[in-house]
């Protein structure tokens, strides 16, 4: 009986804590609400309602975004090929509206998923099958995904245009709250009860935590990273098509400036980029502490060049509080 | 040699694998070998090369720096200020030009090693800084980097290109330094067991921080260089090559786990991704269909070089790799 007690103690610090709120969780809300202050005394409008709920719009696309990234990251894994998956989930969705067929009209959010999957898939097999650092596979992919984009467009922004459900999606309200943030709260609601009820989650956890140990306790750790990998890429497109929605048009590197955000994101919610610990609350609260804090940034006017600094200096400054809090304890 | 070849097969692959691609190059290019496109293609290939040492010194000690090219780019500002004027302006300017970059290099090691942050993110964050301080430095390309001590590094000796000649004289010490002193058998040692490493006595804080203080010193040398290509300062040039300087190591056979992995495999990794590109420019490929191609070849390279792990007969070898 204490054993099996001393055994659930441990596996308690290896999957994320259950019920407990954990104080890294909480580091973002907090930073976040002294930005909303910050940004107050700039911007008396900040403080409207109105303003954070078109905050919260525009943190949908990011955080969409990073419930894939973090369930890869939670692997120890990471995927760098989130932009074109991203533009490519776009241009296709955007283009088949665009052929004015209504059939290929209905099916281009399907499509675009599939698209998604379908390079989660390609991403799987290098990392899961032939073991090559995520890292510089998902590069590698990203780099062919940018190839294969240029070869169809031409290197012009794709014509077409987005569907009345995609723009439905990404910029109007139902009652009151906007569409994106839906999409994203049923997403992390999806994403929490598959980390917490079922054992793929759990192994997501383990697998980052200790790989060898869990693959030796019968799990099929392969499938699992596939698994995540798709999960990933279905996000990423999902990022696409709401950005597509959004602009109404897919654009050439439209996702680049999302990539280092996204790991942002995942990180300063308490999620150790070597994997096995992380939580989806402190996740949401990274990604509404790094668009309120670009918000801001461009709401003061400053320069390219003190919005840069300043962003990096408030990232490496909560990393630095979370990490030496947690050695005094 | 063929023990020496066995002993370093990674770097014998990367190479053999470099020269067809070389030969294919040269042999492509309209006007054929000569001292001229041999100058071209080495520049280039030594940006990325210098680079690619930048990470090697992060990702041997188990690390990573995704702020390299924004040192790059910090350097590169910086020494479009100063590398101009008299002879002595010049050594100093290039002095001051390297320094900056070793304080980069410091500033990450101090944040990574007693801040405790992971190389990845902090070395995100730092390089928004960095890159920051480069577009205050300069907002818009412009300044200038003296003529002649420019083309003094960018030209040919004896038909030999420069670029070649530079990257011979810095790997030959730095294989000494690697090979033959306790520095270097200790970066090797805490990268691939830390725990060892600190337990037979090895100072692993100050090896980790002196690990990313060269890398910054090779991020600056590598922001100069873009320097005497260009002869002018541009805040944006960084971005592309932090990530190729990943790609470069991992091709040269340098693990991204740590402690495995040779100076010169980085080189090789550096010259082959940018042949590749060279390769594409005169390949007569339909120009919109390069940049597939180019992909293509990189993860096909990738994916050879990981090719062994199918004949593992042990499941359990493939969790040490």
């Amino acid at each position: 009986m204490n054993d099996h007690s001393q055994t659930k103690n441990n596996l308690d610090k290896i999957m994320p804590q259950k019920r407990k709120i954990n104080i890294d969780a909480m580091i973002p809300y907090i930073g976040s609400v002294i930005i909303v202050l910050i940004g107050a005394t700039v911007l008396p409008k900040f403080l409207s309602f109105d303003y954070l709920l078109q905050q919260f719009q525009i943190a949908s696309f990011l955080g969409v975004l990073t419930v894939g990234a973090m369930i890869v990251i939670l692997l120890g894994h990471i995927d760098l090929s989130v932009p074109w998956t991203l533009g490519g989930a776009a241009i296709i969705s955007t283009a088949m509206v665009g052929s004015g067929n209504p059939f290929l009209s209905a099916m281009s959010i399907p499509a675009a998923l599939g698209f998604g999957l379908l390079v989660g898939i390609i991403n799987g097999v290098g990392v899961s099958v032939f073991r090559i650092p995520s890292m510089v596979w998902t590069l590698a992919v990203n780099s062919i995904l940018l190839g294969v984009a240029v070869l169809n467009t031409g290197g012009f922004n794709p014509k077409g245009e987005a569907s009345a459900l995609m723009i439905s999606l990404a910029t109007q309200r139902t009652l009151g709250i906007p569409n994106a943030l839906i999409v994203w709260m049923a997403l992390c609601l999806g994403a929490y009860s598959l980390l917490r009820r079922t054992n793929f989650g759990k192994y997501l956890a383990a697998i980052g935590y200790a790989e060898k140990a869990t693959f030796l306790s019968g799990v099929s750790t392969g499938s699992v990273v596939f698994g995540a990998f798709m999960i990933a890429g279905m996000c990423s497109a999902l990022g696409g098509i709401l950005l597509a929605g959004f602009a109404n048009q897919a654009y050439q590197s439209m996702g680049d400036p999302y990539l280092m955000p996204t790991i942002a994101a995942v990180v300063i919610g308490g999620t150790s980029i070597l994997g096995g610990r992380g939580s989806l609350l402190g996740t949401i609260g990274g990604v509404i502490f790094i668009t309120l804090l670009t918000s801001v940034l461009s709401v003061m006017q400053i320069t390219e060049a003190w919005r840069q600094i300043t962003f990096g200096l408030i990232i490496v400054v909560m990393l630095l509080f979370q990490n030496l809090r947690k050695r005094e304890v | 040699m063929l023990n020496y070849m066995s002993a370093n097969k990674r770097e014998t692959i990367a190479l053999s694998f470099l020269i067809v691609l070389f030969l294919g190059y040269i042999g492509t290019h309209p006007s054929g070998p000569s001292t001229y496109v041999l100058t071209i293609w080495a520049n280039q290939s030594t940006i990325l090369a210098l680079v690619a040492m930048s990470q090697f010194f992060a990702v041997i000690v188990r690390g990573l720096d995704l702020s390299v090219g924004s040192i790059m780019a910090l350097t590169n500002c910086v020494a479009s200020y100063l590398v101009i004027g008299s002879g002595f302006d010049i050594v100093f300017g290039s002095l001051v030009v390297l320094l900056v970059g070793c304080l980069c290099g410091l500033i990450n090691g101090l944040i990574i090693v007693y801040g405790r942050v992971q190389p990845i993110v902090a070395t995100l964050a730092t390089g928004a800084v960095f890159l920051g301080v480069a577009l205050l430095a300069r907002p818009t390309p412009g300044g200038e980097i003296d003529y002649d001590f420019a083309d003094a590094m960018t030209l040919d000796v004896l038909g030999i290109p420069t670029a070649l000649i530079i990257i011979a004289v810095i790997i030959g010490p730095l294989w000494m330094l690697l090979r033959r002193t306790g520095f270097g058998l200790a970066l090797y040692a805490v990268g691939s067991a830390e725990q060892a490493a600190f337990q037979s006595g090895t100072p692993v804080k100050k090896i980790k921080v002196a690990a990313y203080v060269l890398a910054g010193l090779f991020a600056g040398l590598a922001g100069s260089y873009v320097g005497f290509i260009t002869t002018t300062g541009d805040a944006g040039i960084g971005p592309n090559y932090t990530l190729n300087s990943i790609a470069a190591v991992v091709l040269g056979g340098v693990a991204l786990r740590g402690g495995v992995g040779t100076l010169v495999g980085a080189v090789i990794g550096a010259f082959i991704l940018r042949t590749i590109s060279s390769l594409m420019f005169f390949s007569g490929i339909p120009p919109l269909a390069q940049p597939f191609v180019e992909g293509a070849i990189l993860a096909t390279a990738i994916a050879i070089g990981s090719a062994n792990i199918l004949r593992v007969k042990n499941r359990l070898e493939v969790f040490g790799r």
